[in-house]
């Protein structure tokens, strides 16, 4: 498996606030990886900062060889990074099928992803196509949220904390469309609290603590205990 | 005058009324940006169909659709190179901006143009007029109205139907999360501006051709504008044409029972209605 997006170093402040320090982390073509990590561990700043919602201070961001940390939100996205948001985000001014539509604004030439093979990923978004985005309830929104992102044809597809506010039988069902998106060529970060599902569906697992990644390796590798130290920040020296 | 006379005026006033609120209403809608000189950018439009159609010889009409691209660069280059400057989570530096801009370009008009009064010249159709039922009424304040509806019609769709429109939505919602869609809020909004100008020059046509214009009249017109937005609900495009109707039919209705009474029975009909109903007629919902 070759690398397909490189963190060299990846630094990030929000104004005088530093939330990364020095992130290293690689993601192969193909492969699933998970980001846990406690509440303002910086997850979700390393999610931005790849997006370039946030500002890159130092280190660098590459896609298959091509630096990216230094193009806008939109380019990175055309570069081939989309993200499903923390808090899934959908437009309420749009109609299910539109904000599934929107995701594919950017998107030129044709692609696995389509809106029939997402309808057909989550049939339930087929019948709810033209209700209001978040009109729905809150595992049906992060169905949407999900396929929005998938309509842009990603090659790496970032999902930020999909289990927040969700019951585990809907959480249980959107992993369960993961196999399918992983097949369609996808290369997988997700970031999560619930660090069970993480480690089912992951190859590769780091764990970050006040913006570093104090832990990784394959989630059969890695000891309860030594997650749950690297969670917790608990040291045994 | 019967009041069914005066109520067809009213009602046809309020399609002009309209078409100035149309632009305002567009822009306010996408960027929550109150464009403070839209009444001088309308006036400049005038100006701009009235030295094209004198230079070239041609109608005004003719002469508007040489000004409608033009003035679709004009906006898109202005939100560009200015107001998305200034456009952020504090609204007074666009509301300052354009407010500068009202008076350079009132200015400007002045020492091309002078402070003499100008009509555009749109020939022997404007003493036609058309037999409707009870009421008389003239072509030209109807064909304004056809427009008012045209233009109402065509952005209701461009807004819901079509690809910008839903990238106009979202960038409004969340500008954020759109530019996680791909889109560049930025050139969204340069959009945006182009065809709030390009309708400011449809009004422009009609504002000429009913009557005299001169380079101060800018500020009543974006005064008209406004109440008609804030009348129809923010951001509800079908919710401006209403306020433009209420506004140009209290108007006649005051003018009728006493000439001096016109313009202040515009405003108090907007604010009569304000007093009913804050958020006015059409609000949308997440507003």
């Amino acid at each position: 498996m070759s690398d397909l997006l490189e963190l060299r170093g990846l630094t990030a402040h929000y104004g005088d606030f530093q939330a990364l320090f020095g992130v290293d982390l690689t993601l192969a073509r193909g492969e699933t990886l998970a980001i846990i990590g406690a509440n303002g561990a910086g997850k979700t700043t390393l999610m931005r900062a790849i997006t370039g919602i946030a500002r890159v201070t130092a280190g660098s961001v590459a896609l298959d060889g091509r630096q990216i940390d230094r193009l806008a939100a939109p380019d990175i996205l055309r570069a081939g990074i989309a993200m499903v948001p923390e808090g899934r985000r959908l437009f309420p001014s749009l109609t299910v099928e539109e904000n599934l539509r929107i995701g594919a604004h950017a998107r030129q030439g044709n692609g696995f992803w389509t809106l029939e093979r997402i309808f057909d990923l989550f049939p339930i978004l087929r019948e709810r196509r033209s209700h209001p985005g978040t009109a729905l309830s809150g595992g049906q929104q992060q169905m949407v949220a999900i396929g929005r992102a998938l309509m842009s044809n990603p090659s790496v597809l970032l999902c930020d904390e999909l289990s927040l506010g969700l019951a585990p039988v809907v959480i249980k069902e959107i992993y369960a469309a993961f196999p399918t998106i992983r097949e369609s060529g996808a290369s997988i970060v997700v970031v999560e609290q619930d660090i069970g599902q993480a480690l089912k569906i992951a190859d590769h697992v780091h764990c970050m603590m006040e913006g570093r990644i104090t832990l990784s390796g394959r989630p059969q590798d890695l000891s309860r205990e030594a997650i749950h130290d690297a969670y917790f920040g608990v040291s045994h020296a | 005058m019967s009041w069914a006379d005066t109520l067809a005026q009213g009602l046809l006033l309020g399609g002009l009324y309209a078409l100035f609120a149309a632009g305002l209403s567009l822009v306010f809608g996408i960027m929550r940006l109150v464009n403070l000189a839209h009444g001088d950018l309308i006036v400049l439009g005038a100006y701009l169909i009235l030295g094209i159609g004198s230079a070239l010889g041609i109608s005004p009409f003719l002469a508007a659709s040489i000004a409608l691209p033009v003035m679709f660069a004009l906006g898109w280059v202005l939100q560009m190179a200015l107001l998305n400057r200034v456009l952020g989570e504090d609204i007074l530096p666009p509301l300052l901006v354009t407010f500068g801009l009202s008076v350079v370009i009132q200015n400007g008009l002045l020492s091309a143009f002078t402070a003499d009064s100008r009509k555009l010249p749109i020939g022997p159709v404007e003493a036609h007029s058309l037999p409707l039922g009870p009421v008389t009424v003239g072509v030209m304040p109807l064909i304004t109205f056809g427009s008012a509806i045209a233009v109402i019609l065509i952005l209701n769709w461009l807004f819901y139907r079509t690809a910008l429109g839903r990238a106009f939505r979202a960038t409004s919602d969340d500008a954020v999360t759109a530019q996680l869609m791909g889109i560049r809020p930025k050139q969204i909004f340069g959009m945006a501006t182009g065809i709030a100008l390009v309708v400011a020059t449809i009004a422009a046509l009609y504002l000429g051709a009913r009557a005299n214009f001169d380079p101060s009249i800018g500020p009543a017109r974006l005064l008209y504008a406004f109440e008609a937005v804030i009348i129809g609900g923010l951001g509800s495009l079908w919710g401006t044409l209403a306020g433009g109707l209420v506004i140009g039919v209290a108007q006649t209705f005051g003018a009728a029972l006493n000439p001096e009474w016109q313009i202040l029975a515009g405003h108090i009909a907007f604010v009569a209605v304000l007093l009913v109903r804050p958020r006015g007629l059409f609000p949308r919902a997440q507003d």
